[in-house]
């Protein structure tokens, strides 16, 4: 018998995409997939370094109230797992050390940049140089874009994806670094994973509402070197389905199963072939 | 010693707040600013160290990549010289003593975390948002720049301050940066008591009056009678109380006998007379909208969905053979009116409780929210103590961004009504679907029932002086000492934390009963599940408090929200706890459910509230109403057919009630949870007005619930009666265009009306109460005809206010929610045109039907001629259109409702950016002698359907006997072009249809 690909879906204190981030592990094939609370994890009954895939969904952790997942960042920093003195981070570190893969979406790609998780360029995944600021729009936006992504990205979730229509959620998506060699060294080593692009020419755009955001770069996700982590602000796991399509009732569509799976499914592929 | 740590966004990166400020600043209140940055403020109320600050401020308080903070000095000095600007004014912008403060009780928990203990009564952190002003503002438009826009001071405080004076009164003693808003009131705990018997009727309304209790002399006599009783002055004394009542027993009987929680005038008797009769109706509510409910059900016997209506905090119907679902629309317009964010955001978070505390409780999976306004772009004089209604709208919008984002709920389904009269009161009605398995371990989930022993426990937030009195505050109760009465912010993650908590204690079968703290607080909330008991034992000093200072009876009936009471079995009170605490939520044991047939509360172990269960819940008397109904008579219009159709089409598709409402849509999640399948927006280009929403609660299945809804105030100027019928027509036509099925649909009815109790107020009372009748009577007729049965609703009575010695009241107004279902999402269908070649088709007449319509109202007429509802004609179409969706022979479907056909066919030519090509006088129509009037005429039950030609025979068959006539084609010219007896009458451009439904609400 093979062993099991094994996903685990965090939620608790204000994460609330945890239902269908789960859904789609379990649609791509993943044998286990759990929702846990973070206190499961924090009680120590449940390890996250016992999956091979975590999620983070989105969400407004702790009501985003101190800047988007500001305070739940602070809370991987600080708050320790019973009877161990183990800060969560340091759990998230090990599972990181071990080969598992990490994909954080909207709330989950803030936590990742405001934990330093992403972009990790030196392979320190505690500094951070990359954030997610206001929309230029100054609004909460709920629409679809298009994105592209890049196909010399090391990055294990895109694996022969080309570009892909997903619905963006968020009122802080509008990516910036720390200065422009930030930016360039992201760039330089294709861990710009999604771009938004205007689907007119397929090529990246500044242009409102096609960049929702005001994006440097008009990046959208990005990797760790490994490409073993991603995040991305718009949702894969809202294209669960076809029907999930704005338009569904005006196209064609070759099956039921949405758009958004391929990136859980390559995470599952690749645990199969590489880990378990 | 309070600590400022000052945080704003790097000078070099866009200032979106600061932006958006900006141009309201300058498009709504015409101020000279040029340019406006932002800066939060933490206001840290503890000793700390240097060391220990700058480790909050660079920790959890800013983001090194795109934030800097300053630690006791003004952070906008900084920003001053980074920019190097000359900047004018600063002004501050934070929150009154008690009034909740969410990012700061997040600062608070970020600083415990980081010091690794809790922080004591006497600490605190409290936030404010600092705004830096460039422009020649004098001190006055300073002012109306922090009153008009920046800061609601009900329940905010501002500090403002010429720029180059900053650093100056930011180190005077006393100075108003270092202010800390802590409630500090040193109250003895004291109860009053109350001699009824000795009360004269005079002091009797007195007491009422200043207690706010709103008891008529008839009820306070019947609380006097009360204390006549010998038995009970016997018992009484036993717990130490004797003939006078406490504050805590008054308190708890005026909530319970409110009009809120009673109903007193749809429980009324009431005497109806019409021109040609009278007739005595006993209980509107018992006579036709349980009544018919109840006759539905029996006529549907073996099919009927309904699980638990009318008595639970939402109603519940069956969805599929696993999943049950909750629904309940509830109405927040007293506290929006005066704090559009704050009442907004509660009103969302306060319904997301309804379901919740159903049953054994239900997991949240939809939103709704229908708002009625004032016009947005009022150019007249607002009277002092009401907001102007862009300011209201925009409040509104954000207070239910706020809730429904954050507790992760989608916002699927809304609208937004406008008209002078919402002026003083806004509407905002927030609706709220939930989900729960048929059983939950093995018992059916609809039920709950506390039982004798189980102990009272309160989870969630704590109580402060919140919501006292509810709705029927008045302002002269505010001031600065006890802002926090007046309004109340809710806290989605409180609750959310909550509601994942419960959820799980839910599956693990820790309690027996649940409902959540709302109107009345515990006094409602233990009142009403001890009627499950048979009474029940509370002690209030148990209970936790955001700050000391309040008296028992505040305790009792404090509306503090994100709280719930379950009833939880003594032998799991352990694991429970224990549960909840890990979980991070606070749960505090008040008491015990008992079957002492006693209201008991206690405080410090002594009695404060010893009242019969019966009495409280039943004493209550009948209200002898008296309606009188007489027709009334507009000016008949008498204006030309006019000879620019097309201008008037664009006009039409213009007004606020018909123009796109994307600006307010996109700004809510309508996806979270995955399971969207229809959304708000649709169409070629997605800014389509969708007319219904569908979604799939349970992703792993094809099972669609509809969600829809009607709402047309303008006709309550003729008729509530047609009123009523084209609210519950809309709603079901809006489902029946994204495929519901007609033979599944549940109701759900929220009446706001104008007080309609003659008095010297209300001199046209015994009208507005025949309006009420004819409203009621209209119910059970379509709803019992339709099959619809209503599941739960609310009624919100005394929606008036009186503006500069005249009263506005608004146009009585029925807000009808439906929710529906589809076998399978697959079959669903938009309202957009989709290739061209596809058959157009008008279904139902078309009458000479615009009183009261859109375009009698643009030219200013209401006219008399009120679109009927032909219900037993609209019913038979109704299912012959369903099959034709269920078998997938419609391409598109849209109803023709606000501006009627006219509207209807722009709509969807637009949406599907694909022109049409319309015979007009193939519209089936009776005694139309006008083409304006046909195009313009709001006859109900119609729509407008387009179907693939290779199934135009198998749609025909279907609707045979209904009326459909076969108008036009969809074209590829982009253009809608309409002919009417041979002549073009409309030539337009679909892309400038679209322009003029898009530009007004374009902000």
């Amino acid at each position: 018998m093979t062993a099991l690909v094994k996903a685990i879906v965090t939620t608790g204190y204000g994460t609330n995409c945890e239902k269908e981030m789960a859904h789609a592990c379990k649609v791509a094939g993943a044998d286990v997939v759990d929702i846990v609370h973070l206190s499961d994890i924090l009680d120590g009954s449940v390890r996250i370094t016992d999956y091979h895939f975590l999620n983070l969904p989105g969400g407004f952790l702790d009501g985003d109230n101190l800047g988007a997942a500001q305070a739940g960042a602070h809370r991987l920093r600080h708050a320790r797992i019973a009877g161990t003195g183990d800060r969560l981070m340091d759990q998230i570190l090990e599972f990181v050390n071990k080969g598992g893969l990490i994909l954080g979406v909207c709330n989950g790609f803030q936590l990742m940049v405001k934990t330093g998780l992403l972009p990790a360029l030196d392979g320190d995944y505690q500094n951070r140089v990359v954030s997610l600021t206001y929309n230029d729009s100054g609004r909460f936006e709920d629409r679809w874009v298009s994105c592209r992504t890049n196909p010399s990205s090391p990055c294990v979730f895109t694996k022969g994806l080309d570009t892909i229509e997903m619905p963006v959620r968020h009122g802080e998506g509008k990516f910036v670094g720390l200065d422009d060699s930030i930016i360039s060294e992201l760039d330089k080593n294709n861990l710009v994973v999604f771009q938004y692009i205007d689907p007119a020419t397929g090529e990246p755009t500044q242009d409102y509402p096609l960049n929702p955001n005001g994006s440097t770069l008009a990046i959208a996700g990005i990797c760790d070197p490994t490409g073993r982590l991603m995040g991305m602000m718009p949702h894969p796991e809202a294209y669960h389905h076809y029907t999930n399509h704005p338009q569904w009732t005006r196209k064609t569509f070759e099956k039921e199963e949405g758009a958004g799976i391929a990136l859980f499914r390559n995470a599952v592929e690749y645990i199969r072939e590489n880990i378990v | 010693m309070a600590h400022r740590i000052e945080v704003c966004l790097k000078t070099n990166l866009k200032d979106a707040l600061g932006q958006k400020t900006l141009k309201r600043a300058k498009e709504d209140l015409n101020l000279p600013v040029q340019d406006i940055r932002t800066y939060k403020v933490y206001l840290v109320e503890m000793e700390l160290s240097e060391s220990q600050l700058e480790d909050i401020a660079r920790g959890p308080f800013s983001d090194p990549v795109i934030q800097q903070f300053s630690i006791d000095t003004p952070i906008a000095a900084k920003i001053a010289k980074e920019t190097n600007q000359q900047w004018q004014w600063v002004i501050e912008v934070g929150f009154r003593p008690g009034v909740t403060d969410n990012e700061g009780k997040t600062a608070k928990e970020a600083i415990e975390l980081l010091i690794g203990r809790r922080l004591r009564q006497d600490e605190g952190v409290y936030t404010s948002t600092g705004y830096l002003i460039m422009g020649g503002l004098n001190e006055a438009q300073a002012h109306c720049l922090a009153t008009d826009l920046l800061a609601n001071d009900l329940i905010q405080r501002t500090t403002i301050a010429p720029f180059e004076r900053l650093e100056e009164d930011y180190g005077k003693t006393d100075s108003p940066f270092f202010f800390v808003p802590r409630v500090r009131e040193e109250t003895k705990v004291e109860v009053l008591e109350f001699d009824l018997l000795s009360m004269s009727d005079e002091e009797l309304l007195k007491l009422s009056r200043e207690r706010v209790l709103v008891l008529s002399l008839k009820e306070m006599k019947i609380l006097q009678d009360h204390m006549k009783d010998p038995r009970i002055i016997e018992e009484r004394k036993r717990v130490g109380l004797g003939a006078k009542y406490t504050d805590c027993e008054l308190e708890a009987l005026a909530q319970t006998w409110s009009e809120h929680c009673k109903h007193k005038i749809f429980n009324a008797k009431i005497n109806y007379k019409r021109p040609d009769g009278e007739e005595e109706i006993d209980s509107l509510f018992n006579t036709y909208i349980k009544g018919a409910t109840q006759k539905i059900r029996k006529q549907l016997g073996q099919r009927d969905w309904c699980l638990s209506v009318f008595k639970d905090n939402a109603g519940v119907v069956s969805f599929t053979d696993e999943l049950n679902v909750a629904f309940k629309v509830e109405t927040h317009n007293s506290p929006s009116a005066l704090d559009p964010y704050g009442g907004a955001l509660t009103g969302i978070v306060g319904v997301n409780r309804d379901p919740f505390g159903t049953g054994l409780g239900a997991k949240l999976v939809f939103n709704t929210d229908v708002f009625c306004f004032g016009p947005p772009d009022y150019d007249k004089p607002i009277p002092k103590g009401l907001l102007h209604p862009k300011r209201i709208f925009e409040g509104v919008r954000e207070g239910v961004e706020h809730g429904g984002n954050q507790s992760g709920i989608p916002t699927v389904n809304g609208s937004i009504v406008f008209d002078e009269r919402y002026l003083g009161k806004p509407l905002v009605f927030c609706g709220t679907g939930g989900i729960m398995p048929k059983t939950i371990g093995g018992r059916p989930s609809y039920e709950k029932k506390a039982m004798p022993g189980d102990a009272i426990v309160m989870c969630g937030g704590r109580i402060g002086k919140d919501g006292i009195h509810g709705a029927t505050f008045s302002s002269e109760e505010l001031h600065e000492g006890s802002p926090a009465t007046a309004v109340q912010i809710g806290d989605p993650i409180t609750q959310k934390k909550m509601t994942d908590f419960l959820l799980r204690a839910r599956d693990l079968g820790l309690y027996n009963s649940i409902t959540d703290n709302g109107a009345g607080g515990l006094s409602s909330s233990v009142g009403e599940m001890a009627l499950e008991s048979g009474g029940f034992e509370l002690h209030l000093d148990r209970a936790p408090l955001k700050y000391p200072g309040l008296q028992p009876w505040e305790i009792l009936v404090s509306e503090a929200q994100e709280r719930m009471t379950v009833a939880v079995p003594q032998e799991r009170l352990d694991e429970f706890l224990k549960l909840s605490e890990k979980m991070g939520v606070e749960s505090t044991v008040l008491g015990t459910f008992t079957d002492s047939g006693k209201y008991h509360c206690l405080y410090d172990g002594k009695t404060v509230a010893y009242l019969d269960m019966d009495f409280i819940h039943e004493g209550v008397p009948q209200m002898h109403l008296t309606a009188v109904w007489e027709p009334p008579k507009h000016e008949e219009p008498d204006f030309e057919c006019p000879k620019d159709l097309g201008g008037e089409l664009k006009a039409l598709l213009s007004r606020f009630d018909i123009c796109s409402k994307e600006y307010v849509v996109r700004q809510y999640d309508h996806e979270v949870q995955g399971g969207s399948v229809i959304k708000p927006l649709c169409g070629a280009m997605n800014d389509g007005p969708s007319d219904a929403a569908i979604l799939r609660p349970d992703l792993t299945r094809l099972e669609g619930l509809v969600v829809s809804h009607g709402i047309c105030p303008r006709f309550s100027d003729i008729d509530t009666f047609y009123m009523v019928c084209a609210a519950v027509d809309e709603a079901v036509r809006n489902a029946l265009c994204v495929g519901a099925k007609f033979d599944e649909m549940s109701g759900l009815d929220n009446f706001c009306w104008c007080d309609p109790v003659q008095s010297e107020k209300t001199p046209d009372g015994h009208y507005k109460l025949a309006q009420l009748v004819r409203a009621n009577k209209a119910l059970y007729d379509i709803c019992t005809t339709y099959m619809i049965p209503c599941i739960s609703g609310k009624d919100s009575m005394k929606n008036d206010a009186t503006i500069g010695g005249v009263k506005i009241s608004i146009p009585p107004t029925l807000l009808f929610s439906l929710i529906g279902k589809i076998d399978d999402v697959r079959k669903a269908l938009t309202m957009d045109v989709k290739s061209p070649g596809d058959l157009i088709y008008v279904l139902g007449t078309t009458y000479p039907e615009l009183g009261a319509s859109e375009y009698f109202a643009a030219k200013g007429f209401t006219g008399n001629s009120i679109p009927k509802v032909r219900i037993d004609e609209a019913a038979a179409r109704y299912k012959a259109l369903s099959k034709a969706t269920s078998q997938g022979l419609i391409s598109s479907c849209h109803d023709c409702s606000d501006g009627g056909l006219g509207v209807c066919l722009a709509e969807k030519a637009f949406s599907g950016g694909l022109g049409m090509d319309i015979d007009l006088s193939a519209v089936p129509a009776e005694e139309i002698d006008r083409v304006d009037h046909l195009l313009f005429s709001e006859s109900q039950s119609r729509f407008v359907v387009t179907v693939r030609p290779e199934n135009k025979e198998a749609f025909e068959d279907i609707m045979s006997d209904s009326v459909i006539g076969l108008v036009g084609e969809v074209s590829t010219s982009k253009r809608l072009v309409m002919t009417y007896d041979g002549k073009e009458v409309i030539n337009e451009p679909v892309e400038e249809l679209k322009k003029a439904w898009q530009s007004p609400l374009q902000w």
